[in-house]
């Protein structure tokens, strides 16, 4: 085979793309359609919940266009991080979803499935032999976290995705993995270079992040033969050139020039980026051998959330604004002091540092208007409700130095001002885990649907 | 004559967004390799500046790139609080820029 040619429809399925340059990256006659479908960047919740990022009726819409293009070329689609955290439960939720549009559309395929979640017990072991490394959340992970962690689920690499296709399944519905990763699968299965697969898939998992203009929404091709790739946006007005596509290697990543990634570290001290008409023609990316690690995600709960919004116009007010929130957060915590240890007072001022906090830089601005957000997250949600009453109460008539609007300090935005948020997690795993084999964490099943 | 240039002007993108959920890294692509190079070889985005301005407690925890592919000077620091975690105010990381709106750059 002297090249594989990799159609990516978008950043993240769920997201939506446009049907007629997807139709477009269709008909140059794609190896696969892979795609990523999840990410731990809308924050812990989705991993603590087990729960979709996106929602049902945008995740069918995208998932049909891809089952039927498949289909109709008889071509593999490799779906990974269903959807969203990866976890069992997301994988069985996209899982229903596929099978609903199946039943729907009368098509009928064989079904791989991959699964990522972490076993507690087996977790616990490896941290207690020391397979567990700590890197970007600098605290050394322990038994009692992985207890607490409600959701673990492991980044997969390429491996995995490999050993499916070699039974030839039509659709691979992964848990959590590496982004780049179904795209890189079936490159690297068929003998091409490691490091240049796994440089195209970073580059095509992001959509036309790496195009100009810049669109995560729209479909990319990656082809790659032997010694270099291309990558080409398939909206027409779009291109790829060795500049935007150098600018997306910093996209989301610490480093540049080195990215750690499942068994290894790619670096692109070396890479070249060239134009070819309407593509970027990438060449020397290096990929360096380490121990095999996966990067193991879980999250905790921490409580339950309750919020108020408010407004402040009145300008003694705003000039009175530390004190009041240090005079409501004392007083509140006073009243409940026989739950103190079960809660938290958190109050945001927006217009002033509600953004930035103490790295807010502009200390002088003439400020007009304030947004206060109150926060209160305790330890059942009736609790976290009933001390934000008390908390927005207080502030709306809280007394301060100068006061002159004795009727009210706050504009509140809603009726009920006390807003239910629900549970609150945390990211608590976030370390590398070194396995003996890069496939055994991650069971394939098949089935014909 | 070298005068200071505000970094706004010559730089075409400023953002910044998590790199995972522990870490905020921030991107500054200039206009030009001329002006990338004044930037890099000037010296002003150093650990010392980057630690003060994100109230870091140790300046070792400030990584700094220089990307001459892309005319880009990465910056990658630690978070106070993790993505999502009780305390944080910036879920993706896409507002931490903009403290080096102020940085200057003699040209």
């Amino acid at each position: 085979m002297d090249e594989i040619r990799i159609l990516t429809p978008n950043g993240s399925i769920g997201s939506g793309f446009s049907e007629e340059l997807f139709e477009e990256g269709m008909k140059r006659n794609p190896h696969a359609i892979a795609v990523d479908a999840g990410s731990t960047d809308p924050g812990p919740y989705f991993l603590g919940k087990g729960r979709s990022i996106s929602n049902k009726m945008m995740i069918k819409r995208d998932l049909e266009i891809l089952l039927l293009a498949r289909d109709k070329n008889n071509i593999p689609l490799l779906v990974g991080s269903a959807c969203g955290p990866g976890t069992k439960s997301t994988l069985e939720w996209t899982i229903n979803i596929v099978k609903e549009i199946a039943k729907e559309e009368n098509l009928h395929f064989k079904l791989a499935t991959i699964t990522g979640d972490i076993d507690k017990e087996f977790l616990k072991n490896a941290v207690k032999q020391g397979k567990v490394r700590t890197f970007e959340s600098d605290k050394a992970l322990t038994v009692e976290e992985v207890d607490r962690a409600t959701n673990i689920v492991a980044q997969m690499g390429v491996e995995p995705f490999m050993e499916a296709l070699k039974s030839k399944p039509d659709v691979i519905i992964a848990g959590r993995a590496y982004d780049p990763a179904m795209m890189a699968a079936l490159p690297i299965m068929n003998g091409f270079d490691e490091a240049l697969a796994e440089h195209m898939g970073k580059i095509l998992e992001c959509g036309s992040m790496a195009a100009e203009p810049s669109s995560g929404f729209e479909p990319i091709l990656g082809t790659i033969r032997k010694g270099y790739f291309l990558v080409e946006p398939m909206n027409p007005k779009s291109k790829c050139t060795p500049k935007s596509v150098a600018d997306h290697s910093l996209y989301e990543e610490c480093n540049p020039i080195k990215a750690g990634l499942p068994g290894g570290t790619l670096d692109l001290s070396q890479t070249v980026f060239e134009q070819t008409g309407r593509m970027t023609k990438v060449s020397g990316t290096k990929f360096v051998k380490d121990t095999y690690t996966v990067k193991v995600e879980g999250a905790a709960k921490v409580g339950y959330r309750t919020v108020f919004i408010a407004g402040v116009r009145d300008p003694i007010m705003i000039s009175q604004i530390d004190y009041l929130i240090d005079g409501v957060t004392e007083n509140t915590k006073a009243f409940f002091h026989d739950v103190a240890e079960d809660f938290q007072i958190l109050l945001h001022v927006y217009g002033k540092n509600g953004v930035l906090g103490k790295v807010e830089y502009i200390k002088d601005a003439k400020i007009f208007e304030l947004g206060l957000i109150g926060e209160v997250v305790a330890k059942t949600q009736e609790l976290a409700s009933t001390i934000c009453g008390y908390l927005s109460h207080l502030s709306m008539h809280f007394d301060y130095p100068g006061c002159k609007a004795t009727a009210g300090n706050l504009a509140m935005l809603y009726s009920p001002e006390n807003i239910d948020a629900g549970e609150v997690f945390e990211f608590n795993i976030y370390h590398l885990l070194e396995v003996d084999s890069p496939t055994a964490l991650f069971p394939i099943s098949f089935e014909e649907i | 004559m070298v005068k200071p240039v505000n970094i706004v002007d010559i730089a075409t993108i400023i953002r910044s967004k998590n790199a995972k959920p522990f870490l905020f890294t921030m991107d500054i692509f200039f206009d030009n390799l001329g002006h990338y190079e004044k930037a890099v070889n000037s010296g002003v985005i150093n650990k010392k500046l980057i630690a003060k301005m994100y109230h870091l407690e140790d300046e070792n925890k400030a990584e700094i790139y220089n990307f001459a592919q892309a005319w880009a000077i990465k910056i990658t620091i630690p978070r106070a609080v993790a993505s999502g975690g009780i305390g944080d105010t910036d879920i993706y990381g896409a507002q931490q820029h903009a403290p080096l709106y102020s940085i200057k750059i003699p040209i």
